[in-house]
């Protein structure tokens, strides 16, 4: 028995990783392939020359540093709150921060250009700023159930009520105790999240796009309907930034404390 | 946000008829931000939209868009978004299943088991634009695999009816981020297989056919059928993969939808309504379904 289940345990996993393997190193040999005759990194070279390829990286850059920042205002206090006094709503925030897992992003983003609109009384649209902003929140909302279900997690390994009430005994307001002891303590969780963030946003194709904003993933979209070369190249670029964020969270999650509410 | 010393007298005196009809709102300031977040950005704009399905060019309830989904385009793209997320989250169930099950428990050195695992995690991750361009350089006409297979093996896969762009081309894209999906949901699952049942099961004169038809699969079942309509919704609104690997021309759901957001191409902006209407219906069952299958399967998981 032992032996035959583990020659399909090798079968299963061979066949499994040939298929995921195998596109990665055609992708690879294929953005070699610029220079005809041999082998070179001119794709390479020549997406990381383009001037559009900067400024929709760099765009895409700033639109997730600020969704992280959203996301962060927004969970922290909530999910703390939540946690020290009204334990009771707990499915109801969990309910709604499952929410933008069922409602496609494209759904979500044709509610915004229905809603915010030049003519209604949040004009978002009006401005290219008030887009960007719609874009930060859009994309916030995306990531809302990975960064709430980091922090709660977080959340979950300390001790909320006794950090809170020594913080109150010392005097501390509602601000300080959720910027310098709450937040420091999920510090590890927070970051997670924000690096998971980070990794849905920079690429991400449908908001972006029908926003009109010039982001990275409508980069993407653009170059590969128009060259040949320089879309595998900037796919293992995106292949090796969603790489670098997991790996990020997973050797953080070794710093991350094991169990909550110890006495000693 | 609240104030502190209100509620620690609060707590110092909770039989205090006044505070506690004072603390009420009070509690409820700090979950204000987050709500209000919510109802503007999240709920307001998806009922608006769901209202708007129901409603015609003058502003009267009407069920004329939810009716006119039944013309034969937009039933077609229905139909052929349901298939290919069907098949793609069947097989990638499948697949992910086997791919946990050989990796947990089929005796492979423990070291491939966090390798999978980590792979998995990033491969998820791996939608949109840039997997459409991987496979296209894989298995589009001048990919590196078409041309293997062509020049090494004699199999021209173009001249056998196969292309990246079509039905099978699409499945076989999507498999790329919904069989690890499976992993990374069903690996605890399977973990939670105990040792002891089988020890229990082959104590009582179980054959291995046995111990997997009576124990393992009535074990794993619900967290299967779980996970398998949440891959389901996890296609359904997959928008950049398809649209960057067959561009505005395949007549999937998510794809005519962008295409109405874009141009009005129904030329009527209700019908984009009950478009988008149809989609929440479709992934809002799935994920129905999703959570009373995980609740069902939670019971073996202790």
């Amino acid at each position: 028995m032992k032996q035959g289940s583990r020659f399909w345990a090798w079968l299963v996993f061979g066949v499994g990783t040939t298929y995921f393997v195998l596109p990665l190193l055609a992708t690879f040999e294929f953005s070699l392939r610029k220079r005809r005759g041999e082998y070179s990194f001119d794709a390479y070279r020549s997406v990381f020359g383009d001037p559009n390829f900067q400024t929709t990286f760099t765009y895409s850059v700033v639109v997730a540093i600020f969704t992280i920042l959203l996301g962060v205002l927004l969970v922290v206090p909530t999910a703390y709150w939540i946690r020290l006094r009204l334990p009771n709503l707990r499915p109801v925030i969990e309910f709604i921060t499952l929410l933008p897992l069922v409602i496609p992003a494209i759904v979500i983003v044709f509610g915004y250009i229905r809603m915010f609109g030049s003519n209604s009384t949040l004009p978002f649209l009006a401005t290219a700023r008030g887009t960007d902003a719609l874009l930060v929140i859009g994309y916030a909302v995306l990531a809302l159930p990975y960064m709430y279900r980091a922090v709660d997690t977080g959340l979950r390994t300390i001790d909320v009520r006794t950090l809170t009430e020594a913080a109150q005994i010392l005097g501390a307001g509602w601000t300080t105790i959720i910027a310098r002891i709450i937040l420091p303590n999920v510090l590890i969780a927070v970051l997670s999240g924000a690096f998971l963030s980070f990794a849905i946003v920079i690429g991400e194709f449908t908001m972006a796009s029908l926003l009109n904003r010039p982001a990275f993933g409508p980069y993407l979209q653009n170059i590969g309907a128009n060259s040949a070369y320089e879309p595998s190249a900037l796919a293992l670029i995106s292949f090796a930034i969603t790489w670098g964020c997991m790996s990020l969270i997973q050797i953080l999650s070794r710093f991350a404390p094991r169990s909550a509410n110890r006495p000693n | 946000m609240a104030d502190s010393t209100m509620s620690q007298t609060a707590r110092v005196s909770p039989g205090a008829p006044e505070i506690s009809r004072l603390r009420l709102p009070l509690h409820w300031l700090g979950v204000t931000p987050f709500f209000v977040f919510a109802l503007v950005f999240l709920i307001l704009p998806t009922v608006g939209l769901i209202a708007g399905a129901f409603k015609n060019a003058a502003g009267d309830y009407t069920f004329d868009n939810i009716i006119a989904l039944s013309q034969p385009k937009l039933a077609a793209a229905y139909w052929v978004s349901i298939q290919i997320s069907f098949v793609s989250a069947v097989l990638g169930a499948l697949i992910g299943l086997a791919m946990a099950v050989a990796v947990v428990r089929g005796g492979l050195p423990p070291w491939l088991r966090s390798a999978t695992l980590t792979f998995s995690g990033v491969a998820s991750n791996f939608a949109g634009v840039p997997l459409a361009f991987s496979f296209i350089a894989t298995l589009g006409r001048l990919g590196v695999a078409t041309i293997l297979l062509r020049d090494v093996f004699g199999i021209n896969i173009y001249s056998l009816g196969f292309s990246i762009f079509s039905f099978w081309g699409l499945i076989l894209t999507y498999l790329y981020f919904q069989i690890p999906l499976m992993i990374v949901i069903i690996t605890p699952a399977v973990d939670g297989l105990k040792k002891e049942w089988g020890e229990a099961a082959a104590t009582l004169g179980a054959t291995n056919w046995q111990y997997w038809r009576m124990v393992v699969i009535p074990v794993l079942w619900p967290s299967f059928l779980g996970t398998t309509v949440l891959l389901f919704a996890n296609a359904f609104g997959a928008v950049a993969t398809a649209y960057a690997l067959t561009g505005p021309s395949l007549n999937i759901v998510p794809i005519q939808l962008f295409a109405q957001i874009r141009g009005d191409v129904l030329y009527n902006p209700n019908l984009g309504y009950a478009l988008a209407f149809g989609m929440i219906v479709i992934t809002g069952l799935a994920n129905l379904f999703y959570i009373l299958f995980q609740r069902r399967a939670e019971r073996w998981l202790k």
